[in-house]
């Protein structure tokens, strides 16, 4: 009976102490992520210090300045007032790429760039300037002749120039007094206008950017007119109840050579921080955030920095207010009712078709596609031989698996169908605005003669359309931490964001189809056998006979 | 038929008691996360089933090294050594002696805890099952700060295959727990120590004074 007692209480010892450590060790797996709640990723801190001066600050009020008080005649005059001060600013913008839109290319006889050889699925091209549509967003007074449009960047009250200009001159010599008093009227707007000098704010840069391709949200996706004013849940970053960046925070500045620009060359030759260098720019999310952005306790998501670019996860989707055209079909442009071009509006309120263009289709919320992405993109300029026979990525990222500079990286892909030379096998440019451009005349074939002239490039005669593919680097629109993407939307079996991404081993997508065949027989087959085995030994009774 | 009176030696200490049914409830939970974290299914979420597995797996090899370290100071390793005397007839007596009612060829005793069956599969479990499962566990963990090793590929199959072996072992070491005098006879002794044998088996001397000291 003594042994018995014992036995007991051994039991109860032995299950409080297995009790006790199931309690301790459970809570603590589960809890594990929240184990330095309070304590701030070392990413977010850096962040933080790197903005902390809340205000730029200046020592000249424009206001104040006399020379900007005179009755201006005309743009150029403007500018030849700002240089005064600012003797060097006009020479080196016109050195950037905002003003001359070339990027030299590596290959011979090649210039990239709007003004260039370069390419797009939207209005093709910029025709070597001579497209006059295009250079509405260029930043001079009149197009590529005179002086660069200071107040395009630098201008904080939207103001018509142009149009005051216009008026000015048509009213020139005329000595009506109502006349006289409009016109002091004018020079007042005007001169009011330009005392109102900013670092570039962001209505100043969406003026084109988030309009580029001719209208709001045509081209990146993540950035349209809903980015002015944005709120945390579009962009946490410049979000006016946030951090309130305006684009030249991150898009930092030297020389009036903006970061950021995506061409053959990465944004950021390296992938440093702050810390590593406190003079880089800011334009990657590693510059503040450094490459370790989130919390100690949840590592393996740090571990994900070298494959796997920021913007893959805390970019869920892209036009999240306003939507953005994912489709341009050349070959349905030059249907006319009565003889003239109409538009027809669909979903959003958005063109879904126009005489002029073809037809679009506009989406909102979209999930971005991902690829490897070293910084830089492939492109198909004019000058290339093409496969009709394929799709045509006229832009596509480049990147490689291998290559410890490449990250997967979100994408919004452009589709359309867009003219090509049939014979030549090369993209063609034709021209669009103007009166001998195809908006006028509907002639593809004669527009095309007269676009690829502009460019210097022989075209054939004949045409035909190709699909064609446009990559935007997904990168604004930067989500709330908690919207970041959940972990299975990528490892997962089914429907992977990454299902495209192939040769790698992606945990919870991928598997050995062999190996969990073998496994899954086998535990079935242990389970059979033990099965039969303990159907055995009820029917036999164990081979008790009582 | 003899029919033996039953008795009971204390055969697993405390610490073996405490180690098997923790490393018990860690491998269901690894098993459970592990192949959640496979995609087999969805049950907590990726990234909870990844933290959850992280810490009871990296747990578990800690524990792990101080379990090999008492097996090596106690001497207790040697119930591991593997013998093929008496194996066969093991193997005969689950295969056909069990369903005649035969009595089990190799009683337990404090000396030989394991019949020449187990000691086979629980050598096969600890010294290469669990070994090879924690190898590859941490080098998946440690996958990032040192790459290039071994491909990921190579460590997660092999950790996956593994783990489907220790699901085959689970299922089977479960079944052969009630295959003592009662259905939960086993349980009973691996949860208070005292396993039961019959009476006839000699109990030696120095397994009482060992009885007596606890």
């Amino acid at each position: 009976m003594g042994k018995k007692k014992i036995n007991y209480r051994k039991q109860i010892f032995g299950s409080i102490l297995v009790i006790i450590f199931a309690a301790l060790i459970i809570p603590g797996a589960f809890a594990s992520k929240q184990v330095s709640g309070n304590e701030e990723a070392l990413g977010i801190k850096l962040a933080k210090q790197a903005v902390r001066a809340n205000k730029r600050w200046t020592t000249t009020d424009h206001a104040k300045i006399e020379i900007l008080k005179q009755d201006f005649k005309s743009g150029d005059e403007i500018t030849q007032a700002c240089l005064s001060c600012h003797t060097d600013a006009s020479m080196q913008f016109k050195e950037t790429i905002h003003w001359t839109w070339e990027v030299p290319s590596e290959k011979e006889g090649i210039m990239n760039g709007k003004a260039g050889h370069a390419i797009n699925n939207f209005c093709i091209s910029g025709n070597n300037m001579e497209d006059k549509g295009c250079l509405s967003c260029h930043a001079g007074w009149n197009g590529t002749k005179g002086e660069v449009n200071c107040l395009a960047c630098h201008g904080s009250e939207k103001f018509n120039y142009k149009e005051a200009f216009e008026d000015l001159n048509a009213f020139e010599g005329d000595d009506d007094p109502d006349t006289l008093e409009i016109t002091k009227e004018i020079q007042a707007g005007i001169q009011s206008a330009v005392s109102k000098i900013t670092m570039p704010q962001r209505e100043n840069c969406g003026e084109c950017h988030f309009k580029g391709g001719g209208g709001d949200g045509v081209k990146h996706g993540d950035l349209d007119t809903s980015m002015a004013q944005p709120n945390k849940n579009l962009d946490v970053h410049m979000a006016a109840e946030g951090a309130n960046f305006a684009c030249t925070r991150c898009h930092t500045t030297v020389r009036h050579n903006i970061a950021g620009r995506l061409y053959t060359r990465p944004a950021a030759a390296e992938r440093k921080s702050l810390i590593d260098d406190d003079m880089a720019s800011k334009i990657t999310c590693e510059s503040c955030h450094s490459n370790l952005p989130h919390k100690k306790a949840d590592s393996k998501m740090n571990d994900h920095t070298d494959k796997v670019a920021c913007q893959s996860c805390h970019i869920p989707e892209f036009a999240r207010v306003n939507p953005t055209k994912m489709w341009w079909d050349w070959t349905k442009a030059g249907d006319l009712k009565d003889g003239k071009p109409y538009v027809v509006k669909g979903e959003f309120n958005k063109p879904t078709y126009k005489s002029i263009k073809g037809e679009f289709r506009w989406e909102k919320n979209v999930m971005p596609e991902y690829f490897w992405y070293n910084g830089s993109f492939s492109n198909i300029g004019i000058k290339d031989e093409i496969d009709p026979a394929s799709i045509v990525e006229v832009s596509h990222p480049l990147g490689d698996k291998n290559d410890p500079d490449s990250r997967i990286a979100p994408f919004k892909i452009h589709r359309g169908k867009q003219p090509y030379d049939k014979i030549y096998k090369r993209m063609v440019a034709p021209l669009l605005s103007g009166p001998n451009g195809y908006w006028t005349t509907f002639d593809m074939n004669d527009a095309i003669t007269r676009g690829n002239k502009t460019l210097d490039v022989d075209y054939s005669g004949e045409f035909d359309y190709v699909e064609t593919t446009y990559a935007f680097p997904i990168t604004h629109m930067v989500a709330p931490e908690e919207k970041a993407l959940d972990c299975n939307e990528c490892h997962i079996r089914e429907n992977s964001r990454l299902a495209n991404i192939t040769g790698i081993y992606l945990p919870g997508r991928d598997r050995s189809n062999f190996i969990d065949s073998i496994g899954l027989i086998a535990v079935l087959g242990a389970f059979a056998g033990v099965m039969l085995h303990g159907f055995g030994r009820f029917f036999t009774r164990n081979g008790k006979e009582e | 038929m003899v029919i033996q009176k039953i008795t009971k030696i204390y055969l697993y200490t405390r610490f073996e008691r405490l180690w098997h049914w923790l490393q018990g409830l860690m491998i269901i939970m690894l098993l459970i996360t592990g192949f959640e974290v496979h995609g087999t299914y969805k049950l907590m979420g990726f990234q909870t089933a990844v933290n959850v597995h992280n810490f009871v797996g990296l747990s578990w090899v800690i524990l792990f090294a101080f379990f090999v370290f008492w097996l090596l100071t106690t001497g207790e390793w040697k119930q591991y050594i593997p013998t093929t005397k008496k194996l066969f007839d093991v193997i005969f007596y689950y295969a056909f002696g069990i369903f005649k009612g035969k009595g089990h060829p190799v009683q337990k005793s404090k000396g030989a805890k394991h019949n020449p069956l187990q000691r086979l599969a629980y050598l096969g479990i600890s010294a290469m099952l669990l070994p090879v499962q924690m190898a590859t566990g941490l080098l998946y963990y440690l996958y990032n700060t040192m790459p290039g090793t071994i491909p990921l590929t190579v460590l997660a199959v092999a950790h996956t295959l593994v783990a489907f072996l220790l699901v085959n072992f689970l299922i089977i070491h479960v079944y052969m727990t009630t295959t003592g005098h009662s259905l939960s006879s086993h349980i009973a002794g691996m949860i208070s120590g005292w396993e039961e044998v019959y009476e006839s088996t000699e109990i030696q001397d120095w397994e009482n004074k060992a009885t007596k000291k606890t």
